[in-house]
């Protein structure tokens, strides 16, 4: 029956990809049998895609460099943007490839060991890229929050212990 | 009079009401567990979670456009508005906005409200127990005499109209009803409660009904006792917004009567507080703008923890109905062999993890103490672990008993 509660399940491995199957039985109120059949069908069906880990690679001392490409394409006739995007996320170093709405029509995050070698990747590849007519390249400078998690320090529970 | 202040003859006694009344059994516990490093609480009575951040956002607003002012005594009249219109959709409940609903500081004055509008010298209210603390004191303060009706876990901690109908004398005035309950988490069937207005109405008594925790209902509906036949005209609906919205600090409650209840309470009011503060009542009314999703986040968060609680409890040994509403488990500790508020002493020395005793609140429940879950998932899970850890030292008889050398509160 996983299509009765599909979200709470994905719900909270979204949050947390790591919660075991017997403690998402206990949190839903469901058995463990429904709770396995259901994510394996999630997961055979695509529905769940992988399970990922959020790391700050900034506290684990690890240089990494980020940035968000905004392209602007031509679109050609019968894939319109799809060709292009493909020819793009192919570079493994692509991280995403998304078609916005705005002034660029793909946006594209890379992900690179350092400013250089990203600007080569533009320069060298991206740029060259038939249809493409321009890019304009946005450096990842600090993070506050990503999917949800808040990367900054935040306070701790400032209740008093006991309350009525 | 010394330099020193002191005066050779002492100030006249503090009232009699003062020096009488008891000092809450919960603050005792929080004076140990204030001091401790390491505790985990299990003994909050308020939301984890941080008022939604459209609500924190529009109360900040309010104070750029320099609302710092007084509002009517009522409270601001848009919020009243969309307090009634919040009833409606909810409950099908509906109150007029002009003189039917009045904005309080939190639950707790328009309780003290209700029971100072109804009351006379010596006049009865009778409180299903275990219940919240401030009951009690509220009916003692405003002159009358609180009347417990002692309800148990084989009941789930609900209360009928006949053990109701079995303490009433003919000084009986009004019955306090809070459920979904703190301490015990519960909530009352439907039937239950129409046969209750049906007494209340046969008798001719008040019901004040105290419906804070209303959004946090997690099986049945919850019911909104005005909207049962008959009980509107002689019902005082309490409720607020400190826990459905996670706004305990902002202290804003309402309360909704029959015009000529609520012109009595307003009176008082006006006297008393003049008006609730206009930041609070600002967030509130955002609050009932758009919050919404944050309420259904919320509650489902606490329904997991609920789950989670009330299995471990279980699972260790320290029987647990399943509450309905709250966010309290409220297990019964018999099996440790100790009274629940040496459990509770013993527990926070031992395994630093607070839980409040249940005599804190009244009769029924000395055998319980209430755990809250509105503490995080991996909290409740260090604490069950800490608790199971507990009874095994008690087991093994390495657990000082009284008298050997346990420090005592």
């Amino acid at each position: 029956m996983p299509n009765s509660q599909p979200d709470e399940i994905l719900h909270l491995l979204a949050k947390d990809a790591r919660t075991s199957v017997s403690k998402l039985a206990t949190l839903t109120g469901r058995t463990e049998d429904d709770i396995r059949s259901a994510v394996t069908e999630y997961e055979s069906k695509g529905i769940i895609k992988r399970y990922k880990t959020i790391i700050d690679w900034d506290k684990a001392g690890t240089e990494k460099v980020l940035a968000f490409i905004d392209v602007k394409v031509t679109p050609a006739r019968d894939v319109g943007f799809d060709a292009v995007a493909e020819r793009i996320y192919r570079y493994p170093e692509v991280q995403s490839v998304w078609l916005v709405s705005g002034g660029a029509d793909l946006r594209v995050v890379v992900e690179g060991l350092n400013i250089r070698e990203l600007g080569r990747f533009v320069a060298e590849k991206l740029a060259v890229i038939e249809g493409v007519q321009g890019t304009e390249t946005h450096f990842l400078l600090k993070r506050y929050k990503e999917d949800g998690t808040i990367f900054v320090d935040v306070e701790e529970d400032e209740r008093l212990v006991v309350t009525p | 009079m010394d330099k020193n202040g002191a005066d050779k003859n002492p100030l006249p006694p503090l009232s009699a009401v003062a020096r009488t009344l008891p000092a809450s059994g919960i603050r005792r516990f929080f004076d140990i567990a204030a001091q401790m490093k390491d505790v985990i609480s299990l003994g909050v009575g308020e939301p984890d979670f941080v008022t939604p951040w459209v609500v924190r956002e529009a109360a900040i607003y309010s104070l750029e456009r320099g609302l710092t002012t007084y509002t009517s005594n009522y409270g601001l009249l848009e919020l009243r508005k969309a307090i009634n219109d919040h009833l409606e959709n909810l409950y099908g409940v509906s109150y007029n906005p002009d003189n039917e609903i009045l904005v309080t500081v939190g639950v707790s004055e328009g309780m003290d409200l209700a029971m100072r509008a109804i009351l006379d010298p010596g006049d009865e209210v009778l409180i299903p127990e275990p219940c919240y603390v401030s009951y009690k004191p509220c009916v003692v303060l405003a002159g009358g005499k609180p009347v417990g009706v002692v309800t148990t876990q084989a009941d789930d901690f609900t209360v009928s109209a006949a053990q109701l109908e079995a303490q009433a004398t003919t000084r009986t005035k009004a019955i306090l009803l809070g459920y979904p309950s703190n301490p015990t988490g519960s909530t009352m069937p439907k039937e239950k409660l129409v046969e209750i207005v049906n007494l209340a109405r046969r008798k001719n008594w008040y019901i004040i009904s105290d419906e804070i925790y209303d959004r946090l209902t997690y099986e049945g509906e919850h019911i909104c006792i005005a909207g049962l036949p008959n009980a509107w005209e002689r019902t005082i609906t309490l409720n607020g917004f400190s826990k459905s919205y996670a706004m305990t600090g902002w202290r804003i409650g309402f309360a909704c009567a029959p015009r000529e209840i609520l012109q009595a309470m307003m009176k008082i009011h006006s006297y008393t507080i003049l008006c609730a503060p206009i930041t609070g009542q600002k967030a509130a009314l955002e609050a009932l703008k758009s919050a919404e999703a944050s309420v259904t986040e919320m509650v489902q968060e606490y329904n997991r923890r609920r789950r989670v609680i009330v299995k471990g409890l279980n699972a260790i040994g320290l029987t647990c109905h399943m509450p309905k509403g709250a966010f309290y488990a409220f297990p019964d500790v018999s099996i440790s062999g100790l009274p629940s508020e040496e459990f509770a002493e013993k527990l926070l020395f031992e395994e630093h993890v607070a839980v409040v005793p249940g005599t804190a609140f009244g009769a029924g429940a000395e055998a319980h103490v209430r755990c809250s879950y509105a503490t995080s998932l991996e909290k409740i899970e260090i604490a069950l672990q800490r608790l199971a850890n507990f009874l095994d030292k008690l087991k093994a008889g390495k657990v000082a008993t009284a008298g050997q050398g346990s420090r005592s509160i």
